[in-house]
């Protein structure tokens, strides 16, 4: 799953900082019908899970009232220089991942 | 106004005003209900949350929506979680968003779906447990298709 995210490269230690991330993922309702008829079935990322630094900033349990391509940003405090990673799954179990790494100063 | 077209006008009037009063009554009870599935049962205050939607979207598929909560988001003092519910949608409970002392902002955006004109409620949990709602409501002009008709 193709997947983008956006975090500043630095910041100051203590500084709210904008966290973003988009995915390329159709989130299927299941009440869709392909071209012969049939139900596609529902397939959406329902859940994702953001740690900066190993602890856990920010989980999204998401149905599929959640606009296809999710797009999710939220805010964090900058405390340490390290690794934001990214991860997903949707619920035909592919699971997805990604990461950012940021330099905090100060 | 002439007559027919005021008797006209009375007979709408009353042939609609049940009509009108039932569906509202339905909404609100799809909601309580929905509300007590999120919180438990636990009492919800109006206020403290703030949506941020356009009031006219074009187009069903793709809402913006910005969720602020009024916190200090200080160690003691922050937002647990945020849940969203769109009550005309066929699944109502559109995500729940884990925040915490360490999101330094209690704002989150995302994009919806939206299967009908309606009210978007956003209920907040904070650290101590306490239940806040904000809503806006936003007409659509072109459905989401998730009924499938």
């Amino acid at each position: 799953m193709l997947a983008r995210v956006l975090v500043p490269r630095e910041a100051r230690r203590g500084e709210v900082i904008q966290i973003r991330i988009s995915i390329r993922h159709p989130m299927e309702t299941g009440f869709r019908y392909d071209n012969s008829g049939r139900v596609i079935p529902k397939n959406v990322i329902n859940s994702l899970v953001c740690r900066y630094n190993g602890v856990a900033i920010f989980r999204a349990e998401m149905g599929s009232g959640i606009a296809a391509n999710p797009q999710l940003q939220f805010y964090t405090v900058a405390q340490a220089s390290g690794e934001f990673v990214f991860e997903w799954v949707d619920d035909a179990g592919q699971r997805g991942a990604e990461r950012a790494v940021i330099t905090v100063t100060g | 106004m002439p007559t027919r077209r005021r008797f006209l006008a009375t007979l709408t009037a009353i042939a609609g005003a049940p009509l009108v009063a039932r569906a509202a009554l339905a909404q609100t009870d799809g909601r309580e209900s929905l509300i007590r599935q999120v919180t438990g049962g636990a009492p919800v205050t109006a206020g403290r949350v703030k949506l941020d939607t356009p009031t006219l979207a074009d187009n069903g598929h793709s809402v913006p929506l910005r969720v602020i909560v009024e916190s200090p988001m200080t160690a003691t003092d922050y937002v647990r979680s945020v849940t969203l519910l769109a009550e005309r949608n066929p699944r109502p409970i559109v995500a729940t968003f884990s925040l915490g002392p360490r999101a330094g902002r209690a704002e989150v955006f995302t994009r919806i779906r939206l299967a009908d004109t309606q009210e978007v409620l956003a209920l907040a949990q904070l650290s101590d447990g306490s239940y806040w709602s904000g809503t806006a409501k936003v007409i659509v002009t072109e459905l989401a298709c998730l009924d499938g008709s």
